[in-house]
């Protein structure tokens, strides 16, 4: 294994944020489910809405983006490059407010070579929030002969810590 | 059980108003993916995952979308354009597509052209007669 200490090393590095709090199941290749606690203290939530703070939907993508993710990468032991590659479906049916804990619980339908499809849902204390579709390209794999720096960028050892402390059922 | 090609065409074209978001009066036997349905690279993928899914058959990867592999080979495209081995391959590659048109003027560029959803509707017939 090569000791990347390039400059995109730590270019990628800086970009990557995590999203969600922790897993609270893992069933490797199959589903796993996390969860976000929101609090007021996320600035964003200053501005969207003033007086009327709502998670935005995209965030939540984002959150169950992570949290399929993660799932898909630790599919192939974080061999492969996983990035997100298309929304398939994103249908939100409620708010997700300051002080709730979002349950995001994600499942593999397909999983290839090159590729991955999985379907999500959001939850809070039980009450469906929305449905989330994704799939995700494994990139080494795909665009033909472009090439992607060796590292992998996208499972860093700040992102792997989040499966610490999940039951794990591999 | 053996399914006609009508039965096949509205599977497919539930697969392609999933996959790609558009109105399935879009989606006839002669519409191009890309150029009349708008589908990307990832789609394509997407479309073979849908597809395995719906017709329970398994697609093997470059069997329905051979393209890409062909146009990396410099054997098989020059200057632009598919060499006579190319097409060759292209040919063996795509039974299920009606390349007459293609090969008076084999530009790369027109490769996109050549998925239709008849070619998928074709495709799928072939895969389910074999199993």
């Amino acid at each position: 294994m090569r000791i990347a200490q390039d400059n995109t090393h730590t270019q990628y590095d800086k970009m990557r944020w995590i999203w969600i709090d922790k897993f609270v199941e893992f069933h490797s290749g199959e589903r796993a489910v996390a969860v976000k606690n929101v609090t007021l203290a996320e600035e964003h939530l200053h501005d969207h809405f003033p007086g009327f703070p709502v998670m935005p939907e995209t965030l939540c993508i984002e959150a169950m983006a992570q949290t399929s993710g993660i799932l898909v990468g630790e599919a192939k032991n974080f061999q492969e490059k996983v990035v997100l590659a298309k929304i398939k479906k994103a249908v939100f049916f409620d708010y997700v407010k300051p002080g709730d804990t979002i349950k995001l619980d994600a499942k593999i339908e397909s999983i290839a070579h090159e590729a991955a499809t999985t379907s999500g849902k959001i939850t809070c204390s039980d009450k469906l929030i929305a449905e989330i579709d994704l799939m995700f390209s494994h990139i080494d794999q795909n665009l033909a002969g472009k090439e992607f720096p060796e590292e992998n960028f996208v499972f860093t050892d700040t992102f792997k810590s989040l499966m610490r402390g999940a039951a794990f059922d591999n | 059980m053996a399914m006609s090609q009508d039965e096949i065409l509205q599977q497919v074209q539930e697969v392609m108003v999933d996959a790609l978001g558009v109105d399935d009066d879009e989606v006839t036997a002669q519409a191009t993916l890309m150029g009349d349905l708008g589908a990307e690279s990832i789609d394509f993928l997407d479309i073979v995952f849908r597809l395995e899914k719906a017709f329970a058959i398994k697609i093997p990867r470059e069997e329905l979308f051979p393209a890409e592999s062909l146009m990396n080979n410099p054997e098989f495209v020059n200057n632009g354009k598919l060499t006579e081995t190319g097409l060759a391959e292209l040919k063996n590659a795509m039974p299920h597509t009606d390349l007459a048109e293609f090969e008076n003027d084999p530009d790369i560029n027109k490769l996109g052209d050549l998925f239709t959803v008849g070619t998928i509707v074709n495709y799928v017939q072939i895969k389910l007669n074999a199993a």
